[in-house]
C-alpha cells in the first residue's frame, strides 16, 4: 500500500514534533511483565519518518555500529512501505525487532541525527521496532534467498547478539553455519537478561526462526569446552573457522563481608531465574526465586535497572538501587532510568556497601553502607568515588542484587590453547578481521570488550564475520572477491559529490 | 531429548536411569557432573554421574526423590524422555598419587565415587571402598563399588548390614592398618565433613564433591558460590570437588537451604498433582 509520499520542506519536516511513545502506564505496568513500550502507529510512523531531512551526508549510518541504510528506511516508511522498510534493514541487521529495543540510539543515530543540536533527532529505534514489528504481525516476513553454498563450515560459540549476527552474516554469504549454545534456549543475554518488559521472548524466538530459515544451526545445551575444544571443532568435527561469541557472563562480587549469605545474588542469577526460568510463576515453573519485602540493588547500568525493574514487578515493599556514584556517572540509558523512576524504584546516590549482616538462617537482613564523595577522575574518567569517613548506616534488605559489572567466562579460553587474553582475561581480537591469536579462531561481543551493548556486539560480530570471510577465501581458495571495510556513509557521500 | 532406555528402583525413593546422551558419554570423566532440566517448566538441577557406557552413548543418573523435580523425575519410565541433559559440567576428580586410595559413599552419594574407583583401579592403585547408609534398604549399588574397589566395607546408622556406625569408624580402621594416600567422599555435608575432620590431622588428602544449588552450570551465576581457603570459588566450574580440608560446611548447609519453603510449596504441588492422576485413572 503505497502512499504518495507528501512532499514537505525542510522547514516543514523540522516543525514536526518527534512523536512520543506510547507506554503502559507506571502504575499499571509495575504489576505485569507486558512490555512497557506499545509501539506507534501507522500514522504515527510515518509522521516520525518525515521528520527526516534525508540528509545528502547521512551521519546517521556512520553513527550505527551495524551500518543501517537510515535515510531509506525511513523513506519507505514515509510512504507506507513498511514491510519493505524491515527488508531494507535486515540487508543489515536481521535482528530489527531486537535492537529497536534495546539499543542505545541516543547515543549512536540518534547522537549524530542533524535534527539533534537544534530540535529532537528522528525516533530511529522507534521506527526500526515499528517496521519489524509489522513486518512479523502482519505475515510480511519473506523467506530469505539461499546463496549458493561455498562448502565451507563454520562454527558459532554463543547464540546471544554477536553470535547470531555472525551466524546470519555467513549464511549470506554461502557458508553452513552449526551455533552451540550452553543453555536450553538459544538467544543468549537476550534471553535470561533483558527482561521480557524491554523485549518479550516471542520477539526473540520470531529473529532466531528467521535465521534457521537462512540455513542457520542451532543446537542448545552444548557446552563447547566440555564437549569439544575449538580445536577439535576444526580437526575431527570438520569446522573451517571458529567463532567465540560467549559473551561475558561472570558475575562480580563486591568482596564484602556477608556477601554469600541467602537472599544475595548476582544480577545475571537473579535475572536467569526471573527470565530464562520464570521463577514469577512458581511453583508452576519449578524455578524459585527469593524476591523479599526490601530490595536492594547495587550498580547503576542497565542490568542494575532490569534487576530493580523486574524485582518492583515481585511486588515488594521497597526497591532501592545504591549506586557508589551520582546520576550522572550512572551507565545505564537515561530511558531505564526514568521508567524505573517512574515505576517507583527509589535511589540512593553515592552510596556503597561495606557488609551485610544475615539472620540465624543465614538469610540476609541488613546492609551497613556508606557516602561517598567524588574525588579526582580514575583511568576511565570519571571521578573516583572516595568513601565519608563515620558516613556508615543500615539498611534493612531482605534481597540483594549486584549487578556490578561482568568479567569474561574462563571455560572457553581454558579450552583454547595459545588464545591470547588481556590482564582482565578479555581476549583479544584484531579489530579489522576479528581473528584471535588462535588460527581460524575468531571472537567478538563482550568476550572482546569484558561488557558492552547488545549493538557493539553486533558491530563487532560483522567484522569478524568479513574477517572469517576473507579467511576462508584464502584457505580454501574459493573462487569470491574479498570484501573490504564498509567506507563511512558521510566519507563515500562526500566523495560521490566531489566527483561530480 | 533424552531417552530412558533403563530404569531400576535401587531403594525406596531411589531410582537408577540409564539416559541417551551419546555426546556427553563420550566426553565425560569421573567427577563430572550434568544438569537436567525434566520437560518446558522445569528447573535445572545438577545430578552427579554413576557411570556411562560410551559405546551405547548413555549415562548413568541416580536420583534419589527428595523434591518436586527428582519425585517428578522418578516416576518416569523407559521409553520416557528428560527434556536437557548438559555436560559434561565442572573439573574431573583429582586424587593425590600413593598409597590406598579409600572412596567413600553416603547414602546416593554412593553411585558418584564408582568412576572415581574404576579409574584408580585401572591406573593400578588399591582402591578401598566405603558405603554408609541409615540402614540396609539403603545400601545403593554394593556390588558395583566391589567390582571397582579392591575390598568394601558398609556401615549402617542400625546396624540391619554390615558394622553398625558410620563410615568415619571405617575410615578410622582402614587408617590404622594401612598408609592412606587420598580420600573422595561424596555425600551428605556431615558425613562429608566428618570424614575431612577424620583426616585433617594425619594430612591425608580429602577431596569432597559438594551439591550446591546451581542454575547454568558454567560459571555464569554464582548461585553455587561455596567458600573455600577463604576464598569464593563456584562449585559449577571450580568444582564440583574441592579440597575438604578447606570448605566452610556451615555455609554450605545454609546456602542449601534458601528455597525450603518454596520446596515445600512445589511438594504440595506435586502430591495434587498425584492425587489428581488417581482421580483419573
Amino acid at each position: 500500500m503505497a502512499i504518495e509520499p507528501k512532499e514537505l520542506t525542510p522547514r516543514e519536516r523540522m516543525k514536526i514534533p518527534r512523536q512520543p511513545m506510547p507506554e503502559q502506564k507506571p502504575e499499571i505496568r509495575r504489576n505485569n511483565f507486558d512490555e512497557v513500550p506499545l509501539g506507534y502507529d501507522e500514522e504515527t510512523a510515518i509522521t516520525e519518518a518525515n521528520r527526516c531531512l534525508q540528509c545528502r551526508i547521512p551521519h546517521c549510518i556512520d553513527g550505527c555500529p551495524v551500518n543501517i541504510d537510515i535515510p531509506a528506511f525511513l523513506k519507505l516508511v514515509t510512504r507506507g512501505e513498511f514491510a519493505k522498510a524491515a527488508q531494507k534493514i535486515k540487508e543489515t541487521n536481521v535482528l530489527p525487532s531486537i535492537c529497536g529495543r534495546v539499543c542505545p540510539q541516543e547515543n549512536q543515530c540518534e547522537n549524530v541525527c542533524v535534527l539533534t543540536k537544534k530540535y529532537t533527532p528522528v525516533a530511529v529505534g522507534r521506527l526500526e521496532r515499528f517496521v519489524a514489528d509489522y513486518e512479523r504481525s502482519h505475515n510480511l516476513v519473506v523467506d530469505p534467498v539461499i546463496p549458493p553454498q561455498t562448502g565451507c563450515r563454520v562454527a558459532v560459540i554463543g547464540s546471544g547478539p554477536a553470535g547470531l549476527t555472525v551466524a546470519s552474516e555467513m549464511a549470506k554469504r554461502g557458508h553452513k553455519v552449526v551455533v552451540y549454545e550452553a543453555l536450553h534456549q538459544p538467544g543468549g543475554v537476550l534471553f535470561y537478561g533483558i527482561p521480557r518488559f524491554r523485549l518479550p521472548g516471542d520477539v526473540i524466538k520470531s529473529e532466531l526462526a528467521y535465521l534457521e530459515k537462512m540455513g542457520v544451526e542451532i543446537h542448545v545445551n552444548t557446552v563447547i569446552g566440555k564437549l569439544a575444544s575449538p580445536q577439535e571443532l576444526m580437526d575431527e568435527m570438520g569446522f573451517d573457522a571458529i567463532f567465540l561469541g560467549t559473551g561475558a557472563g561472570l558475575p562480580r562480587f563486591p568482596g564484602v563481608e556477608g556477601e554469600n549469605f541467602n537472599g544475595v545474588y548476582s544480577a545475571n542469577e537473579y535475572l536467569t531465574r526471573l527470565n530464562l526460568m520464570r521463577a514469577d510463576n512458581f511453583p508452576h515453573s519449578a524455578t524459585p526465586v527469593y524476591c523479599g519485602k526490601r530490595v536492594a540493588v547495587f550498580g547503576a547500568g542497565n542490568t542494575a535497572m532490569d534487576s530493580a525493574r523486574t524485582s518492583i514487578r515481585m511486588g515488594p515493599e521497597d526497591v532501592t538501587v545504591y549506586y557508589r556514584r551520582t546520576r550522572e556517572e550512572a551507565p545505564a540509558r537515561n530511558e531505564e532510568l526514568e521508567h524505573a523512576m517512574q515505576e517507583g524504584v527509589n535511589f540512593e546516590w553515592l552510596t556503597a556497601p561495606v557488609k551485610f549482616i544475615g539472620d540465624d538462617n543465614y538469610f540476609v537482613k541488613k546492609a551497613v553502607l556508606q557516602r561517598m564523595e567524588l574525588g579526582a577522575p580514575d583511568e576511565s574518567g570519571r571521578r573516583r568515588p572516595l568513601p565519608i569517613e563515620g558516613s556508615e548506616f543500615e539498611v534493612d534488605v531482605n534481597t540483594v542484587v549486584f549487578a556490578l559489572g561482568f568479567g569474561v567466562n574462563p571455560l572457553i579460553i581454558e579450552a583454547t590453547p595459545g588464545l591470547e587474553t588481556n590482564k582482565w582475561g578479555i581476549v583479544k581480537a584484531s579489530g579489522e578481521t576479528g581473528m584471535t591469536s588462535v588460527d581460524g579462531v575468531f571472537a567478538g561481543g563482550d568476550i572482546i570488550t569484558g561488557g558492552a551493548t547488545v549493538i557493539l556486539a553486533m558491530g563487532q560480530a560483522k567484522i569478524a564475520a568479513r574477517g572469517i570471510h576473507n579467511w576462508l577465501i584464502d584457505k580454501k581458495g574459493l573462487d569470491l572477491p574479498k570484501e573490504e571495510a564498509p567506507v563511512p556513509a558521510s566519507k563515500a557521500k562526500k566523495e560521490k559529490k566531489e566527483k561530480k | 531429548m533424552h531417552k530412558i532406555v533403563y530404569k531400576e528402583e535401587l531403594a525406596p525413593k531411589t531410582v537408577m536411569f540409564k539416559v541417551e546422551a551419546p555426546w556427553i558419554a563420550k566426553k565425560i570423566r569421573p567427577g563430572q557432573f550434568v544438569i537436567v532440566r525434566l520437560d518446558e517448566t522445569g528447573e535445572r538441577i545438577p545430578l552427579s554421574i554413576s557411570g556411562w557406557d560410551e559405546k551405547e552413548g548413555t549415562l548413568r543418573l541416580i536420583i534419589q526423590a527428595v523434591g518436586y523435580t527428582s519425585n517428578k523425575l522418578i516416576d518416569l519410565e523407559v521409553g520416557d524422555s528428560i527434556r536437557d541433559v548438559v555436560g559434561p559440567l565442572g573439573r574431573q576428580t583429582h586424587l593425590t598419587e600413593g598409597g590406598t586410595a579409600v572412596v567413600i559413599g553416603g547414602g546416593y552419594g554412593t553411585g558418584a565415587v564408582i568412576p572415581s574407583a574404576l579409574e584408580q583401579k585401572a591406573k593400578g592403585r588399591r582402591v578401598v571402598g566405603i558405603v554408609g547408609a541409615r540402614s540396609k534398604n539403603l545400601v545403593l549399588l554394593e556390588d558395583d563399588l566391589r567390582a571397582a574397589c579392591d575390598e568394601v566395607f558398609i556401615t549402617t546408622d542400625d546396624g540391619s548390614y554390615g558394622r553398625k556406625g558410620l563410615v568415619t569408624d571405617a575410615l578410622a580402621d582402614i587408617m590404622a592398618h594401612e598408609d592412606v594416600g587420598a580420600v573422595l567422599a561424596v555425600g551428605p555435608v556431615p558425613m562429608m565433613r566428618a570424614v575431612s575432620e577424620l583426616t585433617r590431622p594425619k594430612n591425608i588428602p580429602t577431596m569432597v564433591s559438594l551439591n550446591a544449588i546451581m542454575v547454568d552450570g558454567t560459571g555464569m551465576c554464582g548461585a553455587c558460590r561455596v567458600t573455600v581457603g577463604g576464598k569464593i570459588k563456584f562449585a559449577c566450574y571450580d568444582g564440583p570437588d574441592f579440597d575438604g580440608h578447606l570448605v566452610d560446611y556451615n555455609e554450605l548447609t545454609m546456602r542449601q537451604r534458601t528455597y525450603k519453603p518454596q520446596e515445600a510449596e512445589a511438594m504440595k504441588l506435586y502430591e495434587s498433582e498425584i492425587a489428581a492422576k488417581t482421580v483419573k485413572a
